[in-house]
């Protein structure tokens, strides 16, 4: 038991008797070992306990960024009162700001004008639904063990085939719409199934090669924008043609709000992948994998196999992802039609604990800050990039379970201690 | 120097590993702690070494009182340890482990390793331990290490010696050697505190026994007047029988048939050398060795879990060439891998997944890929049952369980599909008497059911316990296949690679 021996320490062992004794795991755990255990040990209170430490930071930061404040210090000590009021002033502006940008406009809201009261949460939810289906292409990797850094790449390539489908075939509509989808989510899948691949067949760590891929892939859509074939006509800067209507996602509210189809494919996304990973054996291998590659393979699980495949589907889940923007909000392929979605889809799928409907909530949670604060950069000119540091430090908190538990005097925790002094002594 | 502790105590969370317990060790005395794995001893003697501090209770050297902050006050007073995974440094020399944490330097800080090579010169001829000092550490057999160890703690003006279950690694030879030293080291006055749950190391070598169960005192007791049985009864809290009632093995075809495997490791190192041999439905073979001489790699081959095998395996009718994990449990082959936390189980998942690990993708727990959950469970929850295995419900996690209750669900899962031949590597290591009674018994029931039956294992006694016939491994040869009554000096020779006249 853990008690004979877990207080002693560090023992310096002879190889052999090291090897005998405690057998190297297979393979050995790395970072993404050592991530993937803390990420799905975490417990949901300190996922909120995140959010809510990094509000309180976030305040901070605008607080002392804001100019009335400090104006207001200055003279701090002949009238006190005069900063506290700036503090409250500036904080519950953009906050009350950041809310209704991202929820509800209330005011519209008590003049009964529905469109624009509820525009902020249409827009919450249009910038969410990419974000969330990226969210997945990062977490079924990680589900198998693996830490898919590429869905960036994945969905850029995925751009180039969904968006040739999406603009250069005439195809009746709905059936044109699928096809340009699928097709997306081929090129998506492709593109993250060579990682799989190499990861399973030569033991390349799909850190690297997923990162190496999306650079290919961002200079393939530059390179593929400037070729006659994709390139708008008449255009000379790196611009696809504009999709039809037979191939784009319909708006589910009218052209007033953007809010549109995509978002309920994506609550599809999270639905399927939750019961693929849940109720079937491809999701039992996958999980099985993840866990204990070596109990795994001792089962007469094929690693490599399990590897490839959680690739692919992560793959096709980020091509799904960049329909949301090409069929969706764009209705075109830019250079920047990804944005840094696939990026930030692996703070989502680490907040959302790598599993679906986690991944979810966190998406939604990304795309109400962003579209919020936007709103409160315009109206109380704190700028937006306090949400990006918002959404930093929620993270960083995610990563250090020990801090939260601290900051708020949780006790527990000893799942994120044992894990960790397992990711140390391997 | 005579130790006493007085009233430890010492928990973790809600475990009581140590509750008030109170030993004296004399000088000049063998003090044997005798208790099964996670009965305190070792907490016990981390605490004795300033590793731990106790919640309460005292030490006394000499009748008077000490605390320990750190091992450093531990090794001022005196006291020495050799841990079970030894702590050197294999690169070193050595006189450079040992002189490693008090190292003489000269004006310019530089070493006088010649000193400490004649510190342990001198050492080792006042107790007869011998050792070459400038010899590298990694180069040494683990017997000798072991000696670096107790040197390295003598040279400290040890006068009470520690030893944590320190015959775990050694050949039956080694071990009576080292039960010499400590009886020599004995009778130059120091005391020794020797840790342990063998018994018959204890009856040998121990002038005092200290039987500890669950965190306490159970009983002291003195070597002769004290049998086996009773000792073994002391420590387990009920009656045991330390032989299992095996009946008569009824041989008939043979249904494992190994014949020239040869395994390579990542170095390309022959690891396993040529090895043949036959298991015949309705028997036990057990495949004894020392920790390290190829067991582990053997069978991991025929599993398929090795990369680079050469030789052929018949299972049943069917000859394979290069075995597939999958294909060998299609075959059925049941697996109960040596290191069941990492090969075994997956600790995150519930029991019931556990069980069902290598047939998830069979009719009986799915179709076409989709999982019927409702169907394991309860399959789960009859297994359970069938196997004693003591946890809340199917739900929890395997992580959580003991050891003894994580094999059984190994066994649980193995035994419970068809099986032509089973394969169990160290089935009982690290399990308390209760449970190896338990494994050991299934194990003859399934022999006697009519699966071939390997069993790899390093205790000698387990060997004996259950084997129809021993095959003997060494530096990944075959040293010999002797039947079940052949002497244990015989198999310890065997053992240590030589064949008996």
């Amino acid at each position: 038991m853990s008690e004979e021996r877990s207080e002693n320490p560090t023992p310096i062992l002879d190889s052999r008797t090291r090897d005998t004794l405690h057998p190297p795991a297979e393979p050995p755990p790395g970072t993404s070992a050592e991530i993937r255990r803390s990420v799905l040990g975490m417990n949901l209170l300190v996922s909120f306990l995140s959010v809510v430490l990094a509000l309180v930071i976030g305040g901070v930061l605008i607080v002392i960024s804001s100019p009335e404040v400090l104006s207001a210090a200055f003279y701090f000590f002949d009238r006190p009162a005069d900063t506290f009021s700036a503090i409250w002033q500036t904080l519950s502006s953009a906050y009350s700001a950041l809310f209704q940008g991202a929820i509800v406009n209330l005011s519209a809201l008590s003049e009964g004008d529905l469109a624009r009261a509820f525009y902020p949460m249409s827009e919450s939810i249009t910038i969410a639904s990419p974000l969330i289906v990226a969210g997945l292409a990062v977490a079924i990797p990680f589900r198998a063990g693996l830490f898919n850094i590429g869905a960036q790449g994945q969905m850029t390539f995925a751009a180039i085939g969904g968006g040739y489908v999406g603009f250069a075939l005439a195809l009746p509509a709905g059936l044109h719409l699928a096809a340009s989808v699928i097709m997306a989510m081929v090129f998506g899948a492709v593109w993250a199934g060579i990682a799989g691949f190499l990861k399973a067949r030569t033991g390349a760590h799909e850190v690297i090669t997923t990162i190496m891929l999306n650079y290919i892939a961002l200079y393939l859509l530059s390179w593929v924008l400037n070729q006659d074939w994709f390139q708008r006509e008449g255009r000379n800067d790196p611009i696809s043609p504009i999709l039809p209507d037979t191939s784009v996602f319909p708006n589910l509210f009218g052209l007033s709000l953007r809010v549109h189809a995509g978002f309920l494919v994506a609550l599809v996304a999270v639905g399927v992948m939750w019961w693929i990973l849940n109720r079937t054996t491809l999701g039992f291998r996958i999980n099985t994998v993840g866990a204990n590659a070596s109990a795994a393979r001792t089962a007469g699980m094929n690693v490599g196999r399990t590897w490839i495949v959680a690739m692919l589907l992560g793959g096709a889940m980020a091509g799904l992802a960049v329909t949301m923007n090409v069929n969706g909000t764009d209705k075109v392929v830019t250079a920047g039609v990804v944005g840094a979605i696939g990026f930030d889809a692996i703070t989502v799928a680490l907040l959302g604990r790598a599993s679906p409907f986690g991944v979810l909530w966190a998406g939604l949670l990304f795309g109400a800050l962003r579209a919020g604060g936007l709103t409160m950069q315009a109206q109380t000119g704190t700028p937006i990039d306090i949400v990006l540091v918002l959404q930093a430090l929620i993270v960083l908190f995610i990563a250090a379970p020990a801090l939260v538990r601290a900051v708020f005097r949780i006790r527990g925790g000893s799942s994120e201690a044992m894990s960790l002094a397992k990711g140390w002594n391997g | 120097m005579q130790l006493q502790l007085r009233g430890m105590t010492k928990s973790f969370g809600d475990l009581v590993a140590n509750d008030d317990i109170s030993v004296t060790i004399e000088a000049g005395q063998i003090h044997a702690l005798l208790g099964e794995n996670g009965a305190g001893k070792s907490t016990l003697m981390n605490i004795l070494y300033g590793l731990l501090r106790p919640d309460s209770g005292e030490i006394l050297v000499d009748g008077s009182p000490v605390a320990f902050g750190s091992p450093a006050d531990a090794i001022k007073v005196g006291i020495g340890m050799v841990h079970q995974h030894f702590m050197l440094v294999p690169v070193f020399t050595v006189a450079q482990n040992v002189e490693l944490g008090d190292e003489r330097v000269g004006p310019l800080g530089f070493l006088r390793t010649s000193e400490a090579e004649e510190a342990v010169r001198e050492v080792s001829q006042r107790f007869g331990l011998e050792v070459d000092p400038a010899a590298i550490v990694e180069d040494l057999p683990v017997g000798i290490q072991q000696r670096v160890e107790i040197i390295k703690a003598l040279t400290r003006d040890a006068s009470c010696l520690i030893l944590d279950e320190p015959t775990a690694v050694l050949t039956p030879q080694e071990t009576d050697e080292l039960l010499a030293i400590i009886r020599g080291l004995r009778d130059s006055g120091k005391s020794i505190v020797l840790i342990t749950h063998k018994l018959r190391e204890v009856r040998e070598a121990a002038d005092v026994i200290t039987v500890i169960r669950r965190g306490r005192v159970v009983a002291t007791a003195i070597p002769p007047s004290t049998s086996e049985t009773e000792l073994a009864a002391l420590m387990v809290g009920r009656e045991v029988s330390l032989t299992v009632d095996r009946g008569t093995s009824s041989p008939e075809a043979q249904t494992l048939q190994v014949r020239g495997l040869t395994v390579y490791d990542a170095a390309d190192r022959v690891v396993v050398d040529d090895v043949s041999f036959d298991v015949r439905a309705g028997e036990i073979l057990c495949i004894a060795g020392v920790q390290g001489n190829g067991q582990t790699e053997l069978v991991e081959a025929i599993m398929g879990l090795q990369d680079r095998v050469v030789g052929e395996i018949h299972v049943g009718g069917t000859v394979t060439s290069h075995p597939e994990t999958r294909r060998m449990l299609a075959l059925g082959v049941g697996y109960v891998p040596e290191d069941r936390e990492e090969d075994g189980l997956v600790s995150t998942f519930s029991l019931a997944q556990n069980l069902v690990l290598d047939t998830i993708s069979t009719s009986r727990w799915s179709r076409y890929g989709i999982v019927d959950y409702a169907r394991i469970d309860a399959g789960a929850r009859e297994l359970l049952a069938q196997f004693d295995v003591r946890a809340r419900d199917a739900y929890v996690t395997a992580g959580t369980l003991s050891g003894g209750n994580k094999q059984k669900v190994v066994l649980a899962r193995e035994l419970s599909r068809d099986l032509t031949v089973l394969i169990a590597a160290q089935p009982t290591r690290g399990l308390d008497v209760g449970s190896i009674e338990f494994v050991h018994r299934r194990l003859i029931e399934v022999r006697d059911s009519g699966v071939a039956v390997l069993i790899v294992s390093t205790e000698l006694d387990e060997v004996c316990a259950l084997a129809d016939r021993i095959l003997v491994m060494y530096q990944g040869r075959v040293a010999g296949i002797v039947g079940r009554d052949s002497p244990r000096d015989d198999l310890g020779m065997l053992m240590a690679g030589v064949v008996p006249a």
